[in-house]
């Protein structure tokens, strides 16, 4: 047994300790939103957070996981409540077959998180790991832009009134 | 024909071969003179030399056009900006004479007298042959301009004074050309020519000084590199099989040897490099190096051995298997990267070297391959570990795969990468 | 979305199905009414309503007023979902969020073949707009007899029938008996193009919400109760058979449940998904093959290519002989193996009960992947049922159908419970039926004028087509004991077309010639890849183009207006040009620009792309630093769904052209993985890709998908001809061969 902290939500799971974490989060707790990818560390599919850094779940053993802060798609925010990277996908509808996507957003939440105004360049580079085969990258880019807009601007508000 | 002629002359050459009516897209093509033929040779060798020589590699930004300058260098004394090499006649080297260039080489003198900082390794290039040097001018001279002014260095005090860099020279810089020696045959002299001066291998592999010259008592002792340890190419070399003149060409040619590991950090750049140059000459580097390597004994630095190192071995095990065994276990377990695709851990460099700081570097920042191009790879795990964790990780790696002692100030060692900013 | 489980039915003729909580009237897909639906229609009908007549196969009521549209069609990532429900609400006068769309499944939903070729919004868009635009007349004139007034006196608005002075019957309230089980007519009264609310606006894609939060949208994410995971063994290479299995210690690894073993077909059910995959490994590990060098030396492909047995087939022939000629140009052009690469590798859920088998595939052809399935299990046809949930994006036929079959092999042998078998990544790299080697030879003359009077083609490549049409085309199939072996494949006709696809330049040419060598043998396994012979094709004559252009000294989007007659073409080419500032371009330093234009298949959308291009002489590298394409696919249903499917195809063209090339050696496929096979980055995207839309409104639809493919390879090699001097013929353009092409 393993305790894990997923989005806030301390989980425990039955699993040795060298799966990886992609597996515990699809198969142990029917987790959709990080994919399988490639199993490398190529592709990125299965990007999820540790401790604020984007990381590859299909390369991560759980062993190494206890006490930290993980975090997936599914805490950023719903269907009816999505998160700000979330609302400028579908605003820029930044997908075509969508199976990349979710990597693609844990990535860059990781970026904004840490820099909130990132360049093109700055937003290109950090998110060189993760591939797209659709070809969607150029709404990705403006997406993760959208949205880092909207971060800000949250930011900005006072406190009182940027409640979600 | 003036330089930029020749260019032109190349690319409606190169045209003309790819198709026979050619003529017709290129209506300005001249017919060949014998001097242009001399020259094109010329700026052939000279792109082979340039190659040897890393020329673009330093010269180039990372995101920007080759030879326009303007990457940063980390030294101990600050960052310096690499210049402009590209024949543009404001912001490169386009107003300098085949001279001017030769002094910049060998003396380290730029125009006006300016002193340059051996960050340039005019130190090795002083080596050189004048017909090698000219070789190079004629090569870089038909780059494509490119207007861009590196920024400027950041320098503490002296370095920041150019003027300290005549006593620099005084005290460093020794002048002359290579001369062979006549006890070995042309191969082992080619070889020790490139060696000690186009390629600058000791400006990475031997250790310098306070004042940041090589010490040449320790020649090819192991130095560093952009925060990488660039491992000795002597009887020091940590390498658990000692190096054939045949490994290192195929190291040095593809990047990669199965008896030793990949070619990774600023050793990179360097293998894409020598796989465009004549056979003849990465044979030649080869033959030279694992001469030095094998000269003496194989001793190795002998590290402490260290207990905090041992304590934390379980749990490295268990993350290994999780993080590292699918790739670098395959064979035994039919993993996805297929026999021949990794190094056994037991073989490479970084694991058996004195010190983890390549395999730190390695694991945190994973090997890629150019963009678009093939090659190794390893993934990053950069955000995956704790400190703690990679420091058992590593240990559990050298304990099991290394004939070395344990890192003996592993952790410390671990956090100093993850935490400092040394890491590229 | 979210994926529902439907428990696998056995059709009668009138039942009622439970889908999106609402009672839906049954449907027309029973033997006898398929019977019915298979004779002739006197006349023919639009889109795939001409095998598929009865309206109530197409869409069907339910007296809650819900409306459930159904489409033998796969959303494939191209949108598709969301333009049919906008199709069917513009007609239906309902808001879209009205309508459940139910996508391709052998048990509900008609059979329209693939989702292939561009062709669902022609095939299943038509039938579906026409269905709709029936079953509102029919909905109009029920209510004009519950009123006792003349149909005319009504309209549809918003789910009812009105009448002027303020009644309403709300379309529920209308159903009711065998309302919809009529046949598709003719001639249906469609909806002014010009009142149009839905058709021909943006709609957010209905699919994309669930993918960005984490919802189960994929076939990999179906879990059904008592689901198991498998994992399969595939062979080291092509052709090599299994000498020796040591199975017994696999089989008493923790989770494991079974080891599937039938001669050289190989799989294990564990019970999670990693226990799988570990003893996947194990297996592998254990396994014993007898492997031959069947492939040919990697450096003489063509070569090899070019002394196989071929078949000839005239595809155009109005050669004559020309006088005037004063230049003739000649050209060869090559393009390698490429890989379709979906990022999720192929999966499938099967479940092997009662005799029967159910499928969850994202095959693009759920009939034709159930007649396969069904032949290699040796089951009658009605015994099994493949289900359309959605995959990655997957460019063609690529693994899905073997998963499918891998699904179906091990279900059998696992009965009872669900089992899910995904690959991994080295078995899709691998195994996957590549885009076919492909070369090109061309030759033109010129008049004084600089006009093409003559023009000779021949393409060479293998079939673009080993799509399940039997068991023998089902991978998995090939390494049973008893094995299934590939038919021999046979060339996709015209106008569609296979390696020829494309061929035929569009251009207005007096005497024309193009011959399409058909390779039947192959050393290599390939299938449709996004645009088949039309990417090489068109690579090939647009490049031709330029390079005609030039030797007539002229302008080379000039030089296309002169050849081309048909205005659509005219419009798309001088808006592109136009939209790129072709006239006043002026390039930097190792940088130009290049344009192509083609129209699919001469039968579906127009496309022009100008692009610029920076070369680096000293690396070789090239990127494209903008591009902007004009499409026109006829009436346009969604046009930023036609944006976004542009903008990946030009994309994906890119990484094509620049980077993608499968490699391998004697014995076997050695692009294995994303290392070994790289394709476009983030890094190297061009700073901005524009893309236009000529909307056509009233116009047939003609598709988008795979339009951008060719003309964006085209624009490449002509803007790098443009910023070098150089012209390479051969794809891709890797750093490699543009460096040698330029020389020091
Ligand atoms: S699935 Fe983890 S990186 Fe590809
Ligand atoms: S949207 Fe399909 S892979 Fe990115």
């Amino acid at each position: 047994m393993i305790e894990l902290d997923i989005n806030g939500t301390k989980r425990s799971v039955d699993a040795e300790a060298d799966t990886p974490l992609l597996y515990v989060l699809r198969d142990h707790l029917a987790m959709n939103g990080a994919k399988f990818g490639c199993g490398l560390g190529q592709c990125g599919a299965c990007t999820v957070m540790v401790d604020g850094e984007a990381v590859f779940s299909c390369m991560t053993p759980v062993s190494v996981l206890a006490g930290r802060k993980i975090r997936t798609i599914e805490g950023l925010g719903t269907v009816e409540q999505p998160g700000a990277l979330q609302r400028a996908f579908i605003d820029e509808q930044a997908a075509q077959c969508g199976y990349c996507i979710a990597g693609m957003i844990m990535r860059a939440q990781a970026l904004l998180e840490k820099n909130s105004s990132p360049s093109d360049a700055e937003i290109r580079r950090h998110m060189m790991p993760n591939l797209c085969r659709c070809g969607t990258h150029m709404r990705i880019v403006k997406a993760v832009r959208r949205a880092a807009q909207t971060m800000r601007a949250e930011a900005d508000k006072p406190k009182s009134a940027g409640q979600t | 024909m003036t330089a930029r002629g020749v260019a032109s002359f190349l690319i409606l050459a190169a045209g003309v071969a790819a198709t026979s009516w050619a003529a017709d897209v290129a209506p300005t093509a001249k017919p060949a003179a014998d001097q242009s033929m001399a020259d094109s040779t010329l700026i052939a060798r000279g792109a082979e030399l340039a190659a040897i020589g890393n020329c673009a590699s330093c010269h180039t930004h990372p995101e920007g056009k080759s030879f326009a300058g303007g990457r940063p260098i980390k030294t101990p004394f600050g960052t310096l900006y690499s210049t402009n090499i590209t024949p543009d006649n404001e912001t490169g080297i386009g107003k300098w004479s085949a001279e001017d260039f030769l002094r910049a080489m060998h003396d380290g003198v730029a125009p006006g007298r300016r002193n340059l900082y051996p960050a340039f390794p005019y130190d090795h290039f002083t080596r050189l042959t004048d017909n090698d040097v000219e070789a190079i001018y004629a090569f870089v001279m038909t780059r494509e301009p490119v207007r861009l002014t590196a920024p400027p260095n950041q320098l503490a005090f002296p370095m920041n004074l150019r003027s300290a860099l005549s006593v620099w020279k005084v005290l460093f810089l020794e002048r002359g050309a290579y001369r062979p020696d006549p006890q070995q045959d042309a191969e082992w002299n080619r070889g020790a020519y490139l060696v000690e001066g186009l390629g600058h291998c000791g400006a990475c592999h031997t250790p310098r000084n306070a004042m940041g010259a090589e010490e040449h008592t320790r020649d090819f002792d192991g130095g560093q590199s952009e925060g990488w340890d660039a491992p000795a190419l002597n009887s020091s070399s940590p390498a658990p099989s000692a190096w054939t003149a045949e490994q290192l060409y195929a190291y040095l040619r593809q990047g990669r040897d199965e008896n030793h590991g990949t070619a990774v950090g600023p050793m990179k750049p360097v293998v894409d490099n020598l796989s465009q140059v004549p056979e003849s000459d990465v044979r030649a580097i080869a033959r030279y190096v694992a001469w030095r390597m094998n000269r003496g004994q194989l001793v190795r630095v002998a590290a402490t051995s260290s207990d905090s190192a041992q304590t934390v071995i379980g749990d490295g095990e268990a993350i290994f298997r999780g993080a590292c065994a699918s790739c670098h276990e395959a064979e035994a377990s039919g993993g996805p990267i297929r026999s021949g695709r990794t190094v056994p851990l037991s073989l490479t460099t970084s694991v058996n070297a004195p010190d983890a700081r390549n395999a730190i570097h390695i694991v945190l920042e994973g090997i890629w391959p150019d963009a678009g191009e093939k090659g190794a790879f390893m993934p990053p795990f950069e955000g995956a570990f704790t400190e703690q964790q990679l420091a058992a990780l590593l240990g559990y790696v050298r304990s099991r795969y290394a004939r070395g002692p344990a890192w003996s100030d592993l952790p410390k060692q671990v956090r100093a990468i993850m935490h400092t900013g040394q890491k590229q | 979305m979210s994926i529902k489980v439907v428990r696998a039915l056995s059709v009668s003729r009138r039942r009622f199905l439970a889908a999106g909580g609402s009672l839906v009237i049954g449907f027309s897909l029973s033997p006898k009414a398929l019977f019915a639906q298979g004779s002739p229609a006197a006349t023919k009908l639009p889109g795939s309503l001409n095998t598929t007549p009865m309206i109530d196969s197409w869409i069907r009521l339910g007296a809650d007023g819900s409306i459930t549209v159904l489409t033998g069609k796969a959303e494939l990532g191209q949108g598709v979902r969301t333009a049919l429900i906008q199709i069917a609400a513009e007609q239906l006068f309902v808001q879209p969020g009205k309508i459940q769309l139910i996508t391709a499944d052998t048990r509900r939903t008609p059979d329209e073949g693939y989702t292939a070729g561009s062709n669902s919004m022609k095939d299943s868009g038509t039938a579906i707009m026409n269905a709709a635009a029936q079953v509102r007349e029919i909905l109009i004139a029920r209510a004009a007899v519950r009123l006792g007034l003349s149909a005319d006196k009504l309209k549809a608005e918003d789910g009812a029938v009105i009448v002027s002075d303020g009644r309403r019957i709300a379309f529920g309230d209308l159903v009711g008996g065998e309302l919809t089980r009529v046949r598709a007519e003719s001639q249906i009264k469609l909806k002014d193009p010009a009142s149009y609310t839905v058709v021909g606006h943006s709609m957010q894609r209905v699919d994309i919400p669930a993918k960005v939060t984490g919802g189960a949208a994929y076939v990999q994410d179906l879990r059904l109760p008592g689901m198991v995971h498998a994992r399969v063994v595939r062979p080291p290479a092509y052709g090599a058979q299994l000498r020796e299995l040591q199975s017994a210690s696999v089989e008493k690894m923790p989770g494991v449940l079974k080891v599937v073993h039938d001669g050289s077909y190989v799989a294990v059910v564990a019970e999670r998904e990693f226990d799988a995959i570990r003893a996947m490994r194990a297996l592998a590990a254990a396994a014993r093959w007898d492997e031959r060098a069947l492939l040919p030396e990697p450096s003489e492909l063509f070569d090899y290519l070019t002394r196989l047995p071929y078949d000839s087939f005239i595809d155009a022939d109005n050669h004559a002989t020309t006088a005037g000629v004063t230049k003739t140009v000649e050209a060869n052009y090559r393009r390698p193996y490429q890989m379709h690469g979906a990022i999720g590798p192929s999966c499938a859920v099967g479940l092997y009960k009662d005799d029967s088998l159910t499928v969850w595939t994202h095959s693009q052809g759920v009939y034709p992947l159930r007649k396969s399935i069904a032949e290699m299990l040796k089951l009658p046809e009605d015994r099994v049922q493949c289900i359309h949930p959605e995959g990655a994006g997957c460019y063609g036929h690529n693994g899905a159908d073997d998963a499918g079959a891998d699904a179906a092999l091990i279900a059998r042998a696992f009965p009872g419970r669900p089992v899910r078998v995904q690959w991994m990544r080295e078995q899709e790299h691998l195994w996957e039926p590549y885009g076919p080697a492909m070369m090109t030879a061309a030759k033109a003359s010129l008049d004084g004028g600089g006009n093409i009077v003559d023009w000779e083609y021949e393409v060479t490549s293998n079939t673009h087509s080993t799509r399940p049409g039997g068991a023998g085309n089902l991978m998995p199939a090939w390494h049973l004991a008893i094995p299934f072996t590939p038919p021999q494949p046979k060339p996709i006709p015209l106008p569609e077309g296979g390696g020829d696809r494309n061929a035929i330049p569009y251009y207005k040419i007096p005497s024309v010639r193009v011959v399409h060598r058909f390779v039947p043998s192959m050393p290599i396994r390939v299938s449709a890849l996004r645009a088949l012979g039309a990417y090489a094709n068109v690579f090939s004559i647009e490049s031709f183009m330029d390079e005609l252009a030039l030797a007539g000294r002229t302008d080379p989007v000039e030089f296309r207006l002169r050849h081309l007659e048909d205005p659509r073409a005219r419009e798309v080419v001088t808006l592109a040009a136009s939209r790129f500032g072709w006239s006043s371009y002026a390039p930097d330093k190792g940088r130009g620009r290049g344009f192509a234009f083609a129209r699919y298949k001469s039968l579906g959308a127009y496309l022009a792309v100008a692009l610029e291009v920076d070369v680096d002489r000293e690396t070789g590298k090239v990127r494209v630093v903008r591009a902007v394409a004009t499409v026109d696919s006829g009436q346009a249903v969604n046009p930023d769904g036609i944006r976004n499917q542009v903008e990946g195809g030009v994309l994906q063209s890119i990484s094509w052209t620049l980077l993608e090339a499968v490699s391998f050696d004697k014995k076997s496929i050695t692009s294995a993985d994303w290392s070994q096979y790289p394709i476009l980055r983030f890094p190297e995207l061009p700073d901005t890709v524009e893309v236009h839309v000529v909307d056509r409104p009233g116009q047939p639809f003609l598709g988008t998908g795979e339009a951008a493919q060719g003309p964006t390879a085209a624009a490449i090699a002509n803007a790098v001809a443009a910023a070098s001097n150089v012209r390479i013929r051969e794809l891709p353009l890797d750093r490699k061969r543009v460096k040698v092409a330029l020389g020091v």
